[in-house]
């Protein structure tokens, strides 16, 4: 709007700063540091790509990088669909949407806090409250925390938990689809289901789209709930791959296998959410001009 | 003929008032199935922070012994001797700590967002497309990858062991969401208050501060709220740069009092995980809807 590039240089010019010093400079260290061995003590010492080629029979790596994807691909699509489910009820211009959208919504604000991974634990611990419950039932006590399969699905349920925010999304994308398009799909007999599956979805596609991307880029970094959950067992069963990170530089400071590990993390990321936007092409529809961009 | 066409036509209105008849008995049917489903979801989801809530008030032997929201023997040793913690600092205390860098967290992140959001939403800069690009990308970027320098950075500045490193970087809008949330909302504002201000000799901060800010008022309270939730959450920023107890936050605090206890005594652990919870609780209650508006809006995390 306003000419002057000089001025509005001026007033970007603390993220531009922020961009380098912050970001930029710590992203490219990160590489360098990781062709180093540094334990903090001693000067980093130039190894080359060591690091990298002790990965490649490092089994702790492997596990960890199967684990986080597991969670990964365990979590979103459960997330989303739950999500968008609620928000599909919600949608009915039920009396109480307000009432209903705040309490499912509490989840998420709090669902990253230690607090609530504290309160995980109290559920999933041995004589927690989910076995006391299932007790009523002659269930007997089941080792949630202490099975590598329960861990994984005690830690996935936290995130999963946290569906809120994803529906919220949701639930405004599903308000603005126009009533017109519904109302014409009525006339021509279209069951309830069918209006779901061949309306709602492909017009609300761009914000699966985007809850998708918002949510991979979370959990791949998720560290609290295990971290406070499971301490990343039993057997590193949810050892996901930032415990992994900062038990490598930060517990037993090696910085130069850490800053690897990372890069190798960003990478694998990098390479998902590219193949994500490449997909989207092929099943995100955006209103106006048709067949994408 | 016509008598063949009258019957048709008369059962015709039959079925379609029977038809509708069942319409609307399905749709009652299927609105008692949604506030089934809803409120039963509802229930499952809360119950937990409900029965945490009523597990601090209960004698330690209670707690699993019972599924009851109603403390058969009620009891606040929990809250007491949870507050006076195992350390010789009280709860309060971390609870202090806590916004000795939320609240300078939060003021920042304002401050520099709203500068920058309006920059780019209202100037032409020299390689704009660049400088958005990346700030879309940090959004995405992976901050692991970030952890190890920073930390090495903040140590060469001799800033560990404060609260520097967790809300420095907010003075230089490093958390891009805020930014672009801000830019979409003031894409979405009109320019002609601003126009005419502009030829009434205004200049570009004054048009900030006197008209841009006040129009942009819902979307900064909703960076405030965002900011302020993620930052009483944050676990990973506090465990790597505050390492004396005296400085812990509430969420390293309630991570030592599980390691000490070995999660034994839980009436404690859960009345101070209940009070944790307790500001971004009121918080968002007060204020919910501006949450609503920025989740739905700019499109954030949450």
């Amino acid at each position: 709007m306003y000419e002057n590039r000089r001025l509005g240089l001026a007033y970007i010019s603390p993220y531009i700063i922020g961009l380098l010093v912050f970001t930029a400079f710590p992203f490219l260290s990160s590489l360098i540091i990781s062709f180093t061995d540094y334990d903090l003590i001693n000067p980093p010492e130039y190894i080359g790509l060591d690091n990298y080629r002790y990965m490649l029979d490092d089994d702790t790596f492997y596990k960890s990088m199967g684990v986080t994807f597991a969670y990964v691909f365990l979590t979103i699509p459960l997330k989303l669909a739950f999500a968008l489910f609620i928000a599909f009820v919600l949608n009915f211009k039920l009396r109480g949407i307000k009432f209903f959208r705040t309490a499912y919504y509490i989840p998420s604000i709090l669902g990253s806090s230690v607090a609530i991974a504290v309160l995980w634990r109290a559920i999933f611990s041995l004589d927690g409250l989910l076995n006391s419950f299932l007790g009523i039932f002659g269930v007997e006590p089941i080792s949630w925390l202490g099975e590598p399969v329960f861990a994984m699905f005690s830690v996935t349920l936290l995130r999963v938990w946290q569906f809120g925010s994803a529906m919220v999304i949701f639930l405004a994308a599903l308000q603005s689809v126009p009533q017109s398009q519904y109302e014409a799909a009525m006339i021509d007999g279209a069951s309830k289901w069918q209006m779901f599956t061949k309306i709602t979805v492909p017009l609300i596609t761009p914000v699966i789209f985007f809850n998708f991307i918002m949510q991979t880029t979370q959990a791949f970094q998720e560290f609290t709930a295990p971290y406070v959950i499971t301490g990343g067992g039993p057997a590193k069963s949810t050892y996901l791959f930032s415990l992994y990170i900062y038990e490598t530089a930060f517990k037993y400071f090696d910085l130069g296998y850490g800053s690897a590990l990372a890069w190798v993390l960003f990478v694998a990321v990098a390479i998902f959410t590219a193949i994500s936007f490449k997909s989207s092409k092929y099943w995100v529809f955006y209103s106006g001009d048709k067949g994408g961009k | 003929m016509t008598k063949l066409f009258i019957d048709k036509s008369t059962t015709g209105v039959v079925d379609n008032d029977r038809f509708l008849r069942v319409q609307m008995r399905k749709q009652k049917i299927g609105a008692v199935i949604r506030y089934f489903i809803l409120l039963f979801c509802g229930l499952v989801m809360l119950y937990p922070l409900f029965w945490m809530f009523s597990a601090s008030f209960k004698p330690n032997h209670e707690i699993f012994s019972s599924l009851s929201l109603w403390p058969n023997e009620f009891s606040l040793d929990g809250f007491i001797n949870g507050w006076n913690t195992g350390t010789e600092y009280t709860f309060g205390r971390f609870f202090l700590n806590t916004f000795y860098y939320v609240v300078p967290k939060v003021i920042l992140t304002v401050i520099s967002s709203v500068i920058v959001a309006y920059g780019f939403a209202r100037f032409d800069i020299p390689f704009k497309k660049f400088w958005f690009v990346t700030l879309v990308a940090t959004i995405l970027l992976p901050t692991s990858v970030l952890l190890i320098p920073q930390y090495l950075m903040f140590r060469e500045m001799g800033m560990l062991d404060s609260y520097m490193p967790l809300y420095l970087p907010m003075a230089f809008a490093t958390q891009g969401f805020f930014v672009f949330m801000l830019i979409q909302f003031l894409r979405g504002l009109p320019t002609d208050m601003e126009e005419a201000a502009m030829i009434d000799g205004c200049n570009s901060f004054q048009l900030l501060w006197y008209i841009v800010v006040p129009m942009l008022k819902p979307a900064i309270i909703s960076v405030a709220l965002f900011q302020f939730m993620w930052s009483v959450n944050d676990f990973l920023g506090p465990l790597i740069y505050i390492s004396s107890v005296e400085k812990y936050p509430i969420a390293l605090a309630l991570k030592l009092s599980i390691d000490v206890t070995e999660g034994t005594q839980w009436n404690e652990i859960l009345a101070m995980a209940s009070i944790a919870i307790v500001p971004s609780i009121v918080v968002f209650l007060i204020a919910q809807n501006y949450f609503v508006e920025g989740i739905t809006s700019g499109g954030v995390k949450g």
